[in-house]
């Protein structure tokens, strides 16, 4: 049954690689935009009355911020819309009838989530590279941080769309929690600017540890510990796949 | 020879939350290469039965086997033997018939290379190819429902269970379906067909069971359930206009208009009868139909013996 579920697996990527890029203007063209904006007005007019930061200019530090905000949004909202979407309309049937594993669907609608975060991190970089010249210091670490952190998305929001009953379900999460974690998990700002009440309080954000090591990959200095930032994003990995593999084996939200 | 058979069900039950039980302990046994019709009214649980045979609704107890293989232990290798076509529309509306039954094959393991071969296939028998590239939310319902049926086909199921599938189609496409279904049956492949379409379920059937609330009142086959009906209804037009009902040989008849004559026959007593004394009136008949549907009259009369508790 091996080739069996990988065939499975490829059709379920295919099928979502599909669907995203067939809305491209939707999927890849608004993380473009937003971020050229992010980079005139913050980086460029803000950023260059604030001077440097960490040791690098204000644009430089941002940067790598900028580019996991657009992978954790866009993996995030890839599977939760899919998802959901094919649970609503309920050509999710055509893969519950099928002798696909819970895994192996899980995976592949995650492995779509991964693609397009992947996918929109690269043009973000792309667009970057325009107002800045940086060479990532560590481009394994770079790819790895990247994968993890877009794979951990991508697993929220397929949790989300199991839970969601209606397209509000969907947008909740990202509106009112992803993107005030994103916001105050560093993006903008170093962790070592802030009285240490508030950096006791953003250690408990999960995203400060992923732009941590993603910035420490790129410019080769991190607020954090990058074995202590690696070891907590594989904690949640394995903690969204165990949550995501329960409810999908249950049916729960999928099956009456 | 004793055929082996494609689905067993076991005391199937289903009881949803808040209470409904949908299923109240199903026994049915559907021998491989049968064109069965499972018959009931609306809410009957017809499709909660096939629900749970797809694993699309988790049963509340029982067995299911299909071909064998017990839906508890062997899933996997029970729904590579079935293929499904769900009463309602159920595929990404934005994808071409194409993707969408590429895609399915993707799911039962076939290679993609096999799986476009196969998909010509079907969309050229199903009369799709022409349409394979476009939007599947741009076919016509009779398009959306042959697409629904090549989908199931592309893992060459043993078992194709088909909910209502010329439910809203003309009867012209619907008479080229059943055509396609009946060589599909011919080629060994078992059905198991819902319709609300009586005269489908007797053109195309064998075998045929009825459920209402959740219990098989009946199963048996199509033959020996029309055999059970003793009454049939005929209307016969007249070429001239009577005033009142004739003598009809001890069988009672009505006047439906001054040259239309509603007359119910006996089984035994046969139509000769009617005619001989309608001759001997001097009334000629033009033409001839059948009331109604044979196996309507008997899906009626059961439901309602079931709901008396007769049944």
């Amino acid at each position: 049954m091996r080739g069996l579920y990988f065939i499975a697996f490829k059709s379920i990527l295919i099928k979502e690689i599909t669907r995203f890029t067939r809305i491209w203007i939707q999927t890849l063209l608004p993380p473009a935009i937003t971020m050229t904006l992010y980079f005139l007005i913050f980086g460029n007019l803000v950023g260059s009355r604030i001077g440097e930061m960490g040791g690098v200019s204000y644009m430089e530090f941002i940067a790598p911020g900028l580019i996991m905000m657009s992978v954790i949004t866009n993996s995030y909202s890839n599977v939760a819309s899919s998802f959901f979407s094919a649970k609503f309309q309920r050509n999710l049937e055509e893969i519950l009838v099928a002798p696909v594993p819970h895994l192996v669907m899980i995976a592949g609608y995650v492995a779509g989530g991964v693609a397009r975060g992947l996918l929109v991190g690269l043009i973000v970089t792309l667009v970057a590279m325009f107002f800045v010249d940086f060479q990532p210091q560590h481009p394994l670490l770079v790819v790895l941080t990247v994968f993890l952190t877009s794979m951990l998305f991508a697993l929220g929001g397929l949790i989300n769309a199991v839970f969601a009953r209606s397209f509000d379900d969907i947008s909740i999460i990202p509106t009112f929690v992803l993107t005030p974690l994103t916001y105050l998990g560093g993006v903008f700002y170093s962790l070592s600017l802030l009285p240490d009440f508030w950096l006791g309080v953003s250690k408990l954000n999960p995203v400060v540890y992923m732009i941590n090591v993603f910035r420490f990959g790129f410019l080769g200095f991190a607020d954090i510990s990058v074995t202590t930032s690696l070891i907590i994003i594989g904690f949640f990995c394995v903690a969204l796949w165990g949550i995501a593999y329960y409810l999908v084996s249950r049916g729960i939200g999928l099956r009456s | 020879m004793t055929k082996s058979l494609a689905l067993e069900l076991d005391n199937l039950k289903k009881t949803y939350k808040g209470g409904v039980e949908a299923v109240k302990g199903i026994n049915l046994q559907v021998e491989e290469g049968d064109f069965f019709a499972l018959l009931g009214p609306n809410g009957a649980g017809k499709s909660t039965s096939i629900g749970i045979i797809s694993s699309l609704v988790h049963k509340s107890g029982g067995k299911v086997r299909v071909f064998g293989l017990d839906i508890d232990d062997h899933l996997e290798q029970a729904k590579l033997c079935i293929g499904l076509v769900p009463q309602e529309f159920n595929f990404n509306q934005f994808e071409t018939p194409l993707q969408i039954v590429v895609n399915q094959a993707g799911y039962y393991g076939v290679p993609r290379a096999e799986a476009v071969k196969r998909a010509e296939k079907y969309l050229k028998q199903l009369d799709l190819w022409e349409k394979r590239n476009a939007a599947a939310r741009q076919l016509s319902g009779g398009m959306k429902r042959r697409l629904m049926i090549a989908r199931a086909l592309m893992h060459n199921p043993r078992l194709l269970i088909l909910d209502e599938p010329t439910a809203g189609v003309d009867i012209e496409l619907r008479r080229s379906m059943w055509e396609f279904l009946k060589e599909i049956n011919a080629e060994g492949v078992t059905i198991i067909l819902t319709t609300h379409y009586l005269e489908e379920a007797e053109m195309l059937c064998r075998n045929i069971g009825i459920i209402d609330k959740g219990i098989l009142v009946e199963c048996t086959s199509m033959k020996a359930l029309l055999a059970k009906l003793d009454m049939e209804t005929f209307v016969l037009d007249l070429e001239q206009a009577i005033e009142s009902v004739p003598q009809l040989g001890g069988m009672e008849g009505r006047l439906l208009d001054a040259t239309t004559l509603e007359v119910d026959v006996a089984k035994a007593q046969g139509l000769n009868a009617v005619f001989a004394a309608l001759t001997q009136q001097g009334i000629e008949v033009l033409s001839m139909r059948n009331k109604t549907n044979r196996l309507e009259e008997l899906f009626v009369e059961l439901v309602e013996n079931a709901k008396g508790g007769k049944a």
